[in-house]
């Protein structure tokens, strides 16, 4: 009974009714939404930075005088007695260069020469083809693993291995294509080529100095035991400002740590715009109570009990903020299927189930507050009411 | 012997404190048999909507007892006053005071829901309700289609509805015009030559004349109470 009074109190105010629900909703969905989007943010940033290895440590020059890590660094840092737990060392150079087929040209942003550990190391497979061999790196043989992109640029619909492309004048083997790596950032993690570290540096960085050392650990339970290590052997050599030591699941932690922060943040954002949607359903709910005190009036005088009155008023601030509230999460459901600001929303259950209980508990508590009061009201004085 | 539908005794009521005190009733007893149409007449200012309230239970005395129908609604509490509103007494306003955005069928059937009465069960006593005021063709009609003697007429067929003990009603016609007034007196007496109970209060003479007993309150006391008619 009291539920036809409810929704026939709701539909003879059917727009004031549909903009309580659309305070409701913006609220609901918004936190939904916002929490959604940091979340895949935050997803996104650790998925980027677990296809890095989390099992590695980079050792990067540092300072303004040009690069102190030389081969003969990378080599001291091979040291099975003061450095037990590196399973590889990879000396890395890289520069950008022009690979040119058959008078088709591509801009390699970062043509890289290294050891064959390397692959393994940075979580780098060769998808067609293979890899180039330690003989290949000793001999400086002219052979190169290509990125994705670069073979689709150059071969587009070809074959690429056993061709012959021309790097800095000089002409390189392909014997492989690098498998594609999900690509998240602004740069393309698949334009590449990976070539044997003597021929780069034959052809094209010189006989100067390492860009980076990769330095692989046997396990990734062993990186902070690696990273000290590593930081031993080469204060050794080095003064502790020519280089620094990056370290992936470090990075990874303060990277989701931010993230985690940022969607704090933004949950805090839409916190506020569900309590602004609460207070819209406070605010109808003393409006329609407070309007409708002589309509109460006139129920209590033709016999209706303090109950059925109560019952009445928060069936019908329950109907608005659960309505609202479930058309917020439908909102949210449809909205995160969307990209939003280049990332990939990902809903976190329990803030659906956190933005449809407070706006339901907002709903119950300012709807039933006023209506308690006036259904205690004497017939007499509601019906007076003005 | 038949016990009175209505028995007050020494009902009085104040409003505020100390100084500022004001007596709308000193002391008032009256009976009212059953299939009796008594009018409270009175100016403004004698007490005669505070004697109304308390009648319909929508508001307590100061002291003094009053029974309805045998119960002593002074001492009842929320719960049974609602329960004695929907069966004993069936309230008609001055404002008329129907639900707006709802129909005059709605309206009627009202108290009878309250009551917890099947909805197949309501509808035919509301079509009943609205036959004896005349209006059973405008049963699908919202109150501001209607005009303010069919209102009230619709009110008063909201008050028969549940057969109360008493009908009461708070100067009926005082907000109608000559026409709609001859409209709802001619209910009121039809329902009084049924054998229903009624209680009316006016300022207006004519309104005073049709009952069959007439009472004049005057600063919060029974002054005149003659018997008009058998």
């Amino acid at each position: 009974m009291s539920l036809t009074f409810a929704l026939r109190g709701l539909s003879a105010n059917k727009l004031r009714s549909s903009l309580t629900m659309l305070g409701i909703l913006i609220g609901v969905a918004a936190v939904i939404l916002l929490v959604a989007v940091g979340n895949g943010s935050a997803k996104a940033i650790s998925d980027r930075i677990e296809a890095l290895g989390t099992n590695t440590i980079t050792v990067m020059s540092a300072g303004r005088t040009g690069s102190a890590l030389t081969t003969e660094t990378a080599g001291a840092l091979a040291d099975p007695v003061l450095a037990p737990d590196v399973r590889s060392v990879s000396p890395v150079v890289s520069a950008s260069a022009t690979v040119t087929y058959e008078g088709a040209d591509h801009e390699v942003s970062s043509f890289v020469g290294t050891t064959p550990g390397w692959f393994a190391a940075s979580n780098t497979p060769v998808g067609r083809g293979a890899a180039f061999t330690t003989d290949d790196e000793a001999q400086g043989r002219r052979v190169v693993v290509l990125g994705p992109t670069v073979a689709e640029e150059l071969f587009p619909g070809a074959d690429p291995i056993d061709q012959q492309v021309t790097v800095g004048g000089a002409l390189f083997t392909v014997i492989g294509v690098l498998a594609g790596k999900s690509s998240t950032g602004f740069q393309d993690a698949n334009d590449t080529a990976v070539a044997p570290l003597t021929a780069v540096r034959q052809v094209l960085t010189g006989y100067g100095s390492l860009n980076s050392i990769l330095v692989e650990a046997s396990s990734p339970a062993q990186v902070d035991a690696v990273q000290s290590q590593v930081s031993t052997i080469l204060g050794l050599s080095l003064d502790e400002t020519q280089y620094r030591i990056q370290n992936a699941s470090q990075l990874l932690e303060t990277q989701t740590e931010t993230a985690d922060t940022f969607t704090t943040l933004l949950g805090a954002v839409a916190a506020i715009s569900l309590l602004v949607g609460g207070i819209g359903i406070t605010n109808i709910m003393l409006v329609t109570v407070t309007e409708r005190t002589r309509e109460i009036g006139i129920r209590k005088a033709l016999g209706a009990p303090r109950r059925v009155i109560l019952t009445q008023f928060m069936i019908e601030a329950t109907l608005l903020s659960v309505l609202g509230g479930l058309l917020g999460v439908a909102a949210a459901l449809i909205g995160s299927s969307f990209e939003i600001v280049g990332v990939r929303p990902v809903i976190v259950p329990s803030s659906v189930g956190l933005a449809l209980g407070v706006s339901i508990a907002i709903g119950l508590f300012f709807g039933g507050l006023p209506a308690a009061r006036a259904a205690r009201l004497r017939p007499i004085d509601a019906l007076r009411y003005e | 012997m038949r016990r009175p539908v209505l028995d007050v005794r020494d009902l009085t009521k104040t409003y505020g404190e100390g100084e500022a005190t004001v007596h709308a009733l000193r002391g008032v007893s009256m009976t009212v048999e059953r299939g009796d149409y008594v009018a409270i007449m009175g100016s403004s200012g004698s007490g005669k909507s505070t004697l109304m309230n308390i009648l319909g239970a929508l508001d307590v005395p100061t002291t003094g007892t009053y029974l309805l129908d045998g119960v002593d609604v002074s001492d009842l509490a929320d719960r049974q006053l609602a329960l004695a509103r929907n069966r004993l007494i069936g309230f008609i306003f001055q404002a008329f005071n129907l639900i707006p955005r709802m129909s005059a069928a709605g309206n009627v059937e009202l108290p009878l829901a309250y009551a917890g009465i099947k909805p197949d069960e309501r509808r035919r006593r509301a079509r009943a309700a609205l036959d004896v005021v005349g209006l059973a063709e405008r049963a699908r009609h919202e109150p501001n289609q209607l005009s303010g003697g069919q209102q009230q007429r619709v009110a008063v067929a909201r008050a028969l509805v549940t057969e109360p003990a008493l009908l009461l009603a708070d100067e009926p016609t005082g907000n109608l015009d000559t026409r709609s007034t001859e409209d709802v007196l001619d209910v009121f007496d039809q329902l009084s030559a049924a054998g229903r109970t009624i209680v009316i209060i006016t300022h207006e003479p004519e309104v005073g004349a049709r009952a069959k007993r007439l009472i004049r309150l005057v600063d919060g006391r029974i002054v005149h109470d003659v018997r008009q008619r058998p």
